[in-house]
């Protein structure tokens, strides 16, 4: 099984941690991982605030250096759901405007092999008990584009429930977005920020010292917001959590 | 080039930017609790209603397809609509835009001698101003739906598709009512208080003057069925039945995307429509009506077809999906953003998720306000979820916002054009393309990374210009000392490099 | 060019490229996407354009006896604060003079075909439907009764065509109390789809599914705006004896 890390341009550049808790978790669980370091950006933020052709570039990157593996796996239900549901739509676009099928089939290419962390854990693997410990108490964010794009469901919990130690805690309104939603949050900043507000105080109100969730781009938000609110609740990515055991809690 | 009307006295030029309205708006703090109040309280009901359809998910596929069938047949199916309407005793008349509807309204009300009509909610005439219009022409027009009716005696807009006055608690209500009914006819019994069935029985005193005495109606209509040119209103307090059976004269204006090809068609869209909206099993009153019928309901019937930019949006490939929405309000109630910007900041009979892929493909792109609509939405997809005919909105979204910021070929007022990028983007769009140009090299990443990495002590916790806007609510992360790609370099170098 | 011509000529312009596309993407995984679907020159014989809807959503929700249906149309109605009553022949009489009666109704208005012994044991004076009563005359009268064209269990709904024992649409709109006798189990159907193959789409037709309400201030359901304020449905079986007498509100 050649298992392909696409780490995330947010995660590569601010949250290192989150990529070495999947090489760590993955490689405990005796899958052999590959960065190929020519891995850039799915082109999600291009595309979704409206640059659709400067996001096909990165599409037919994203295809190139992920050739030949079988699996991509990536720690951002986000970017996934980029790959899944607007490769299609670029190449689509494409070809409807004439320009050929190269970008139709670059994307058909890469979405049956790319999967989110906890769909690869839980799908491919065929785990829920991954054997991690994590002495915290903790309650789970479902992110927008993993609860609704990906239907990511029960998965992210699931595997959760199974950690030593771990104290999950339920969060109020869990399917409320948190307001992050890419440049939404800067240029709605005023309703990113409420809707933030109100997510933080969901989180605060559980008792929690961590909240988790499978996309750090929600998290910088998230984190932000509780960090500006003096809030003692850090947030986690689920990878964190997962790859922690008795010796090293990360 | 005339403007489309949307049901807005400003004209969409004038009104502000979506997120400059709503930075008003989610500071007021009584707004945000009714809203939140209203949109809550709605939300589980419509979970249990659709829950207790074990086939929900193949009614809104049938639903969509229904629609996108129509849609593409539309010019025969319209064609069909005239015919049997006109069989049945109706008279069909077709407006291109707002403009045109309007003056057909108001000369048929003018032949009939009356200065006044009722009117049954709708949003096509609040889409086209038509009591505006109606008002210049020296006709006055009375809204009869409770909330239409806590509206227009507020002098105030309506902020949501079925609950026009979501935006007002009961006590505003009650205000509203003790102060401004006596104006426009019987006044607000002694000592109203704001218990919701009192309010709804002084709204039925106000009213049922006006429903004895009207002659003429103007209505919407839900469904326009092809085949047999039967239209439906669904409605729940009686004042649609009162205004499309009492008067002698009933003018319905109806949005051409409004038709179904057959009878059997009801049998999806009936179920669709009260859970997604209301949250019932059924509304408490369904009307259809086939032209007219002797010696009951109205001797004359008129239905004026509206385009007014819709067979603009109809040419979209990605956008005419907007045309199978069915007017229900799901979406609004489900949208974080509709909730703490309310309805008002959409600048438009439309507001919430489908107003914002609505307005711009109606009325175009051009103003401040209509350019910044497409981005009202965190794409979050709690639309797209509970949406009874399946509107991508969040892909409709994202296809209007490179209508603004790449501009291209679009249909407008009929006519193919090529439009060009809108303003006020330029420093975006050159960051986007440098962070694509790095995206696509990426040793340039890295060398942004390493910079990043080594300036990380100077970096400020409030950044200036438009990093503003994010540091205002929110810190920012802390820059690591190593990227990922330099620690996968660092500790296991030769691997994974393919 | 009238505003006929310019509406369908810019309709068919912008379906210019739906030769090879669908209008609109459909859900994913919908019916719309599953193709098939011809192409904008595909028609029907007789001209009419085939739709190509995958209508394999449930006919019914649920399998039921007669009874189970009546049954369930009485709990529906009941939810929405319809108030239900169960009778026969013999009965009906005693119990529409009782409800009436309760009500305290003076006047009550009658469709042409209502049943002349339905009335027979009521001390109201029946105001008959022509086409002379105005909406005015029948805001004087507290109530109407009529029978209905058919009744849907799953969503509480009587439907109305003005037929016989109908009367005109505003009979059963202008007063605040209605009366509704339903046939059971023969004018019960258990769907939605079912009462709509049933009903002529020509016939004027008022759906009730409980009293008049609104959901407009801060979207809660309160009872009561300008429709009948009360609606008692009386379920009227051929045999069976009432399992209660009808109880005054």
């Amino acid at each position: 099984m050649r298992v392909a890390l696409f780490v995330t341009c947010v995660n590569d550049t601010l949250y290192p941690r989150t990529g070495q808790a999947v090489v760590t978790l993955l490689e405990r669980l005796g899958v052999e991982v590959d960065f190929p370091a020519a891995q850039t950006c799915c082109g999600q933020p291009q595309y979704n605030t409206g640059y659709r052709h400067e996001s096909e570039p990165l599409l037919r990157h994203y295809a190139e250096v992920f050739a030949g593996y079988d699996h991509i796996v990536t720690p951002s239900g986000s970017c996934v759901a980029m790959v899944r549901d607007n490769y299609p739509r670029l190449g689509a676009r494409a070809r409807a405007e004439g320009r050929g099928g190269a970008l139709a089939e670059a994307a058909a290419s890469v979405v049956p092999r790319t999967y989110e962390l906890t769909e690869f854990l839980v799908d491919v693997l065929g785990v829920t008990d991954v054997g991690a410990y994590y002495p915290h108490t903790v309650t789970y964010h479902p992110t927008c584009h993993g609860l609704r794009m990906l239907g990511l469901g029960d998965r992210p919990l699931a595997l959760l429930r199974q950690v030593r130690g771990l104290r999950l805690v339920e969060l109020a309104g869990a399917d409320e977005c948190c307001g992050f939603g890419g440049t939404f949050a800067v240029k709605n900043a005023a309703v990113s920020a409420a809707m933030g507000a109100d997510k933080a105080r969901a989180i605060d109100a559980t008792g929690a010292d961590v909240v988790c969730t499978v996309d750090n781009s929600c998290q910088t938000h998230i984190g932000g917001t509780l960090s500006r609110r003096g809030s003692a609740v850090r947030p986690v990515h689920l990878a964190e959590i997962l790859a922690s055991t008795e010796g090293r809690v990360l | 080039m005339t403007r489309i009307h949307l049901g807005m006295p400003a004209p969409p030029g004038a009104a502000p930017a979506f997120p400059d309205a709503a930075e008003h708006s989610t500071r007021d703090t009584t707004l945000r609790n009714n809203l939140r109040h209203a949109t809550h309280t709605i939300r589980a009901k419509r979970a249990a209603a659709v829950a207790e359809l074990a086939d929900w998910g193949e009614l809104r596929a049938a639903g969509a397809a229904i629609k996108d069938h129509t849609l593409r047949h539309l010019d025969h199916y319209l064609e069909q609509v005239e015919a049997a309407v006109t069989a049945a005793g109706g008279q069909v008349h077709w407006a291109v835009d707002a403009a045109e509807a309007n003056a057909i309204v108001t000369r048929l009300v003018r032949e009939t001698g009356e200065r006044e009509v009722v009117k049954v909610k709708s949003m096509a005439t609040q889409e086209i101003g038509l009591n505006e219009a109606l008002a210049a022409a020296g006709i006055t027009a009375y809204e009869t739906d409770l909330a239409e009716l806590i509206v227009q005696l507020g002098q105030d807009l309506p902020s949501h598709i079925l609950v026009p006055a979501i935006h007002r608690n009961r006590a505003e209500i009650r205000d509203i009512f003790r102060t401004q009914m006596s104006r426009w006819g019987r006044p607000a019994p002694a000592g109203l208080t704001d218990e919701p069935a009192e309010l709804a029985e002084a709204a039925r005193l106000h009213l049922r003057e006006k429903f004895l005495s009207a002659k003429v109606a103007v209505s919407g209509a839900n469904f326009v069925v092809a085949e047999t040119g039967t239209l439906v209103v669904v409605e729940s307090e009686g004042n649609g039945r009162m205004c499309l059976t009492l008067p002698e004269t009933l003018i319905s204006v109806v949005g051409i995307e409004k038709v179904i090809p057959s009878w059997r068609d009801l049998e999806v869209f009936l179920q669709l429509l009260p859970r997604s909206s209301t949250a019932e099993r059924m509304n408490p009153y369904t009307s259809m009506w086939t032209g007219v019928t002797d010696d009951d309901g109205p001797a004359a019937f008129h239905l004026v077809l509206l385009d007014n930019g819709r067979t603009d949006a109809l040419a979209d490939q990605v956008g005419r999906q907007a045309l199978r929405c069915i007017r229900c309000s799901a979406c609004l109630n489900v949208c974080p953003v509709y909730e703490r910007a309310g309805g008002h900041a959409y600048g438009s009979a439309y507001p919430g998720p489908i107003g914002a892929i609505l307005t711009p493909q109606l009325r175009g792109t051009v103003s401040a306000l209509d350019a910044s609509l497409p981005y009202a939405s965190s794409l979050c997809g709690a639309c797209y979820e509970v949406c009874p005919v399946a509107i991508d909105i969040p892909e409709v979204l994202v296809r209007l916002r490179e209508r603004v910021v790449e501009g291209g070929p679009v249909t407008v007022r009929g006519t193919r054009a090529v439009i060009r990028p809108a303003r006020g983007h330029a420093a975006e769009r050159a960051a986007m393309r440098a962070a694509r140009w790095a995206f696509e090299h990426p040793r340039a990443l890295r060398a942004g990374q390493r910079l990043a990495s080594r300036t990380r002590a100077l970096h400020p916790r409030r950044l200036p210009g438009p990093g503003r806007a994010w540091t205002r609510s929110r810190d920012l992360p802390e820059v690591p000392a190593e990227s990922f790609r330099d620690w996968w370099q660092r500790t296991r170098g030769d691997r994974g490099t393919a | 060019m009238s505003g006929r011509e310019r509406i369908l000529g810019r309709v068919r312009r912008a379906l210019a490229d739906v030769g090879e596309e669908h209008p609109g993407a459909a859900a994913r995984g919908g019916a719309a996407h599953a193709g098939g679907e011809p192409g904008r020159d595909g028609t029907a014989p007789g001209g009419a354009p085939r739709d190509g809807v995958a209508r394999d959503y449930l006919r019914v929700h649920g399998e039921r006896t007669a009874a189970e249906r009546v049954g369930l149309l009485a709990t529906h109605l009941a939810d929405y604060r319809a108030h239900v009553h169960r009778t026969d022949a013999a009965g009906l009489p005693g119990t529409l003079a009782a409800l009436l009666a309760a009500r305290g109704a003076r006047r009550v208005a009658v469709p042409e075909g209502l049943p002349a012994d339905w009335l027979s044991a009521s001390a109201a004076t029946p105001v008959p439907d022509t086409p002379a009563l105005t909406a005015r005359d029948l805001d004087a009268v507290d109530s109407v009764v009529t029978g209905c064209a058919v009744a849907i269990a799953e969503t509480g709904t009587l439907v109305l065509d003005a037929g016989p024992g109908q009367g005109r649409r505003q009979l059963t709109l202008v007063p605040d109390h209605h009366v509704c006798v339903v046939h059971v189990p023969e004018q019960v159907v258990d769907s939605l789809p079912q009462a709509l193959e049933r009903l002529v789409p020509h016939r004027p037709l008022t759906w009730i599914s409980g009293p008049s309400a609104t959901s407009d201030i801060e979207l809660s359901r309160v009872e009561g705006v300008h429709g009948p304020r009360a609606l008692d449905v009386v379920l009227l079986s051929a045999d069976a004896s009432p399992t209660a007498p009808p109880s005054p509100r």
